[in-house]
């Protein structure tokens, strides 16, 4: 049976299943398909999970047959090799954990179990997080679905290339610094990080703790808040999360209808393609009844290195625990030290490697008050100026990122692609929500365009505010 | 404080971090840092006051240990994933 998994979206899959044009069945078998048709060649899922398929399937079914479905009952999903799941390898595309099972299952996924979506397997992303662009993987490169010599973002790489060749109706990724948000952009697709707390970490190897959220990567805004919706809430697991009652209620929203734009921190953008993307998302957004205003944020560009000293310090004191000891990949040296030195050395590639050398030097004596601490400091600053600089305004605007996807390989050295996060990283520092929304495409080579992202972020604890801009955008930016 | 990493700081951090990194990798690091180091060291250009405002609409959280029973199943599966057991218990190498 033919379905038309291209232009599919959650409610109409949802529809069609209570209408029973297809069957739960039906429809995994259509994305099973696409997935053993580009896998090969795009390298986007890591494990199918065939063996929990049956009674998943069943399940699900049943529900429908039953009337007590919801709009995720049956709904296939791919899942970032991050994110723990009971029985399964989750291997964060790393060799230390590559025979590694996990005894429990991430709350996210136990979430979505309740509503019986039906997770397809685990999809690639850049080792233990550490990557914008999907290279990064000790299980090969990830392919940018719209131009396999491009790469699709990172770190969940798969996540996003899932989506966007139809190899999943929705996908749960994680953002750091960014990696939801780029990945998406670089795909053509809708990618959120939530407010710090929305969404409980409990099942989600830890990175940057004080960062870290677990999100969706999808087609359309609406999934993105069904989504996002379903897998929020507080969690006696993780107890840096915070109530999400009234998360999304845009009839509820009072909109100002004004814009801040940090006009001299967006200017840095060389690519002036980018800008102009940038400027005529803007004016549509003008003819839509926003007042969009200049403003001066320049401290803004303080987020990039404050990110990568807070970000490294966690992720080298988490990766710690990586260590052959109880689990994962142990190589054997001539004492129990020796064991930790190889099997770290062997088992972590060499962006987690060179980010674990910079967050032990920021925390090391004689470093930490003038890097570690200093950074904490600012980071503090950073979130009074953007609440102080929000008055009066519903949304802050950059683009996405500063260019589109480049091809595999470009990215000569670590700087250049730690530079790309200039524009993600202000959300994950400040730990308001950020959603990425496809803003049209540019030329990148003769008779080739490839996709950008317009970027909306909104007070802390104010998604209902970002997507009510996001749907105003969208609904204009065709027009 | 030194903005230039040399393949020898490296590999004294390397130690800290208990990784061995081979010679040429830990040159390949050595070499890529200069670049991160300078734009690390822009917290380094602005000032801080003495009163630094706090977002107080963070606390910390904390609650009192419990004691939750944890059934056998749970242990065997984390068993299972050591790479050395006898009976349930991890085995190592000698520490001491």
């Amino acid at each position: 049976m033919q379905i038309d998994i291209k232009n599919l979206d959650i409610r109409t899959a949802h529809a069609d299943l209570m209408a029973k044009k297809y069957r739960v069945r039906d429809l995994v078998d259509a994305y099973l398909k696409n997935i053993e048709e580009k896998n090969e060649e795009l390298n986007v899922y890591l494990s199918i999970f065939s063996d929990t398929f049956e009674h998943k399937v069943e399940s699900a079914q049943a529900k429908i047959d039953d009337g007590t479905a919801t709009l995720l009952t049956g709904i296939p999903y791919a899942v970032k090799s991050i994110i723990s799941i009971k029985g399964k390898n989750t291997s964060s595309a790393s060799k230390i954990l590559e025979n590694y099972t996990s005894p429990y299952t991430a709350t996210v996924i136990s979430k979505l179990d309740e509503h019986e979506a039906i997770a397809l397997g685990y999809v690639n992303m850049d080792e233990l997080a550490c990557g914008a662009s999907g290279e990064n993987s000790a299980f090969g490169n990830t392919k940018n679905p719209l131009d396999t010599t491009r790469v699709p973002g990172g770190s969940s790489s798969g996540s996003a290339a899932a989506v966007a060749a139809d190899m999943a109706l929705f996908s749960l990724g994680t953002d750091t610094g960014g990696s939801i948000r780029q990945p998406a952009a670089f795909c053509g697709l809708v990618g959120v990080k939530p407010t710090y707390g929305r969404v409980s970490r409990r099942g989600s190897a830890a990175m940057g703790t004080s960062f870290d959220q677990i999100s969706p990567i999808t087609r359309t805004l609406e999934d993105s808040k069904i989504v996002l919706e379903a897998i929020s809430g507080q969690d006696d697991f993780d107890m840096n999360t915070i109530d999400t009652t009234n998360l999304f209620s845009p009839e509820s929203v009072d909109l100002k209808k004004r814009l801040a734009i940090p006009r001299s921190f967006v200017n840095q953008v060389k690519d002036q393609k980018v800008l102009d993307n940038f400027n005529q998302a803007l004016e549509k957004l003008r003819q839509g009844g926003y007042e969009v205003v200049d403003i001066d944020f320049d401290d803004l560009s303080l987020a990039l290195p404050v990110y990568y000293i807070l970000m490294s310090a966690e992720l080298s004191t988490n990766v710690s625990r990586l260590d052959g000891m109880r689990y994962g990949k142990k190589v054997e040296g001539e004492n129990v030290i020796e064991d930790y030195f190889k099997t770290r050395g062997e088992g972590l590639g060499e962006e987690i490697k060179r980010r674990i050398i910079l967050g032990t030097y920021v925390l090391s004596a004689g470093y930490e008050d003038q890097y570690y601490n200093k950074a904490g400091i600012l980071r503090e600053q950073l979130r009074t100026e953007f609440r102080n600089k929000m008055e009066g305004f519903d949304a802050m605007l950059f683009p996405t990122t500063p260019t589109p996807a480049c091809k595999i390989g470009d990215n000569e050295s670590p700087i250049d692609m730690y530079l790309g996060d200039i524009f993600t990283v202000s959300s994950s520092v400040i730990s308001n929500p950020a959603i990425s929304v496809p803003s049209g495409e540019v030329e990148v080579e003769e008779g080739r365009t490839m996709p950008l992202g317009l970027q909306i972020l909104a007070k802390s604890g104010d998604e209902k505010t970002m997507y009510a801009v996001a749907r105003d955008f969208l609904n204009v930016k065709n027009t | 404080m030194s903005k230039n990493i040399t393949r020898k700081d490296v590999e004294d951090i390397a130690q800290l971090a208990r990784i061995e990194l081979q010679e040429d990798e830990a040159a390949a690091i050595a070499d890529s840092f200069g670049p991160i180091m300078e734009m690390i060291e822009k917290v380094n250009s602005v000032e801080v006051g003495e009163e630094v405002q706090r977002d107080f609409t963070l606390k910390n959280i904390v609650r009192e240990d419990e004691v939750r029973d944890n059934s056998s199943e749970d242990r065997k599966e984390i068993v299972a994933n050591f790479p050395d057991k006898k009976d349930n218990y991890l085995k190592t190498k000698k520490v001491l």
